[in-house]
């Protein structure tokens, strides 16, 4: 045994530190299933509360929808537990192949790859379509799976200033001796909840023969008017060269994610993405729930319609109380409050009325942008949404920040 | 003629700051956090097409973009 007191004490340290400068991440242990009512331990050890969830990606509150539920039961029964296996060797099933068929028709695009997550997706997709003669345009706050995916690849790396279009130009242009371009983005940035200019990076991108990557984990199910995603809300399906998504967010919330595009850069996925070779896929429960899901999502546009409603409900209701929100119209919803500790604070003061959203601060969002991301459901209703309004109306009373300018507030409690 | 330092400066300002932060030829820029090793790139890229010269990928190491007067040396190294 090689662990030290020495190396146990510098890791001590270390989390100490974390600790110190606020840094610090606790887990609250939710013990009934996701949905809008949870019951939730917090602080550990403590009896449970009843709480409405302000803060899941369950967007359309289908995590725990009796017909997904059924769906993944029956998959069990058919398809069993797990594979055992990786895709290539044992591990693959109909149902997977089903599942791809269906992603690549409710996304428009020409075939679809699975990977165990989004993250592995975003990990392996670069280093399985480029090289070192190629570049990669990334904006500058695509999400943290992006980055690492293109830190494991060798192709030239760029970054363009966040949405600025003519920026982007300006390094499409920089760039024009490469290979091959590709263009990066969220579809929906998940911190601001603003979306991708994508009819624009489009027409760049066909301006410049350049590839266009969109990952749409915060959009597939429910952006756009038939809910296909962000390509479907600025009029460009069928122009984006390769999505990535998640099942773990809108679709289902359990697990597993994809690449979604042009068919030889799926097929390159399949022959070289590492986490596509070298990890299980999803599990079969998880896959038949996937597929319920899109069964559902194909069959009515009912629920991200519910969602749309809540969400103009939700942004008028916190707008008209006084808050600074994030302009946007996703159901991401940014309670704006620019100090760290203020933001714990109000998050605390909320959780103590029964609602739970947490506060982010620095470094998840930047200095002085601290705030609380609220996430809206179709899971949802009214009544939810109401009782949470005058709980931060309340809590915002209490702090004096309704009505207040984002100057007032930072004079206030400093950034 | 232009000065290497204020045509460097101006495009590190411009390409990279996106808030009212102050840069001198002596501000550290990687170390500092002004400009990530991921964005060094266009850099690399600006200077060569600028004075027509060809930076080797291993000179191009984030010590030496390290600020405006290190860019500068290292270019001067490269112009004939
Ligand atoms: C934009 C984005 N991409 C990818 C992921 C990762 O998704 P998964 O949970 O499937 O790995 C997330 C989740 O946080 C995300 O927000």
């Amino acid at each position: 045994m090689a662990y030290s007191e020495k190396t146990r004490g510098m890791y001590s340290d270390i989390l100490t530190g974390l600790q110190d400068a606020g840094l610090f991440k606790m887990e609250r242990f939710i013990h009934s299933p996701q949905a809008a009512d949870i019951e939730v331990e917090f602080p550990t050890g403590s009896s449970l509360k009843k709480v409405i969830n302000i803060c899941a990606n369950n967007y359309l509150g289908l995590s725990s929808h009796p017909d997904v539920v059924k769906a993944a039961h029956e998959g069990l029964d058919s398809h069993g537990y797990g594979m055992s296996s990786v895709r290539f060797i044992c591990g693959t099933q109909d149902i997977h192949r089903h599942l791809e068929k269906m992603v690549s028709e409710f996304l428009g695009t020409e075939d679809t790859i699975l990977f165990p997550s989004c993250m592995d997706a975003n990990a392996g997709v670069f280093e399985a379509v480029l090289t070192k003669d190629d570049v990669m345009i990334s904006d500058r706050l695509v999400h943290a799976s992006i980055i690492d995916g293109i830190r494991l690849c060798s192709a030239m790396h760029d970054t363009f200033k966040h949405s600025d279009m003519a920026h982007l130009e300006s390094k499409l242009q920089l760039h024009h001796d490469r290979r091959l371009k590709i263009v990066i983005t969220d579809g929906v940035f998940s911190m601001d909840g603003d979306t991708a200019k994508l009819d624009e990076m489009a027409a760049l991108c066909e301006k410049y023969d350049a590839l266009l990557f969109v990952d749409d984990s915060h959009a597939s199910g429910f952006i756009g008017k038939t809910g296909r995603g962000t390509h479907e809300k600025y009029g460009v399906m069928g122009k984006i060269d390769i999505i990535t998504t998640t099942f773990g967010k809108g679709l289902g919330g359990a697990s597993g994610g994809c690449v979604s595009g042009r068919k030889e850069l799926v097929e390159m996925c399949r022959q070289k993405a590492r986490p596509y070779l070298f990890s299980n896929t999803i599990a079969p429960p998880v896959v038949a729930g996937v597929i319920k899901v899109l069964e559902i999502l194909s069959a009515t546009t009912e629920r991200r319609d519910k969602l749309e409603k809540n969400t103009e409900f939700w942004r008028k209701g916190l707008t008209e109380a006084g808050f600074v929100l994030k302009d946007g119209d996703t159901p991401i919803v940014p309670v704006m409050l620019f100090n760290a500790k203020l933001s714990q604070d109000v998050s605390r003061g909320l959780y103590e009325e029964g609602i739970y959203a947490i506060g982010f601060f620095f470094p998840v969002v930047p200095q002085g942008q601290a705030r609380i991301r609220t996430q809206i459901s179709a899971g949802h209703e009214i009544h939810h949404l109401e009782k949470a309004l005058d709980a931060f109306i309340k809590v915002g009373k209490k702090y004096n920040i309704l009505g207040k300018s984002k100057q007032e507030i930072i004079e206030m409690y400093g950034m | 003629m232009e000065n290497m330092h204020d045509v460097v400066r101006e495009y590190v300002v411009n390409e990279y700051v996106e808030d009212d932060t102050e840069v001198t030829n002596d501000t550290p820029l990687i170390s500092g956090g002004i400009v990530d090793s991921f964005s060094m790139v266009s850099l690399k890229r600006f200077l060569e097409n600028k004075y027509n010269i060809s930076i080797p990928d291993d000179k191009a190491t984030p010590e030496a973009f390290d600020s405006v007067n290190k860019i500068c040396t290292l270019v001067k190294e490269y112009i004939g």
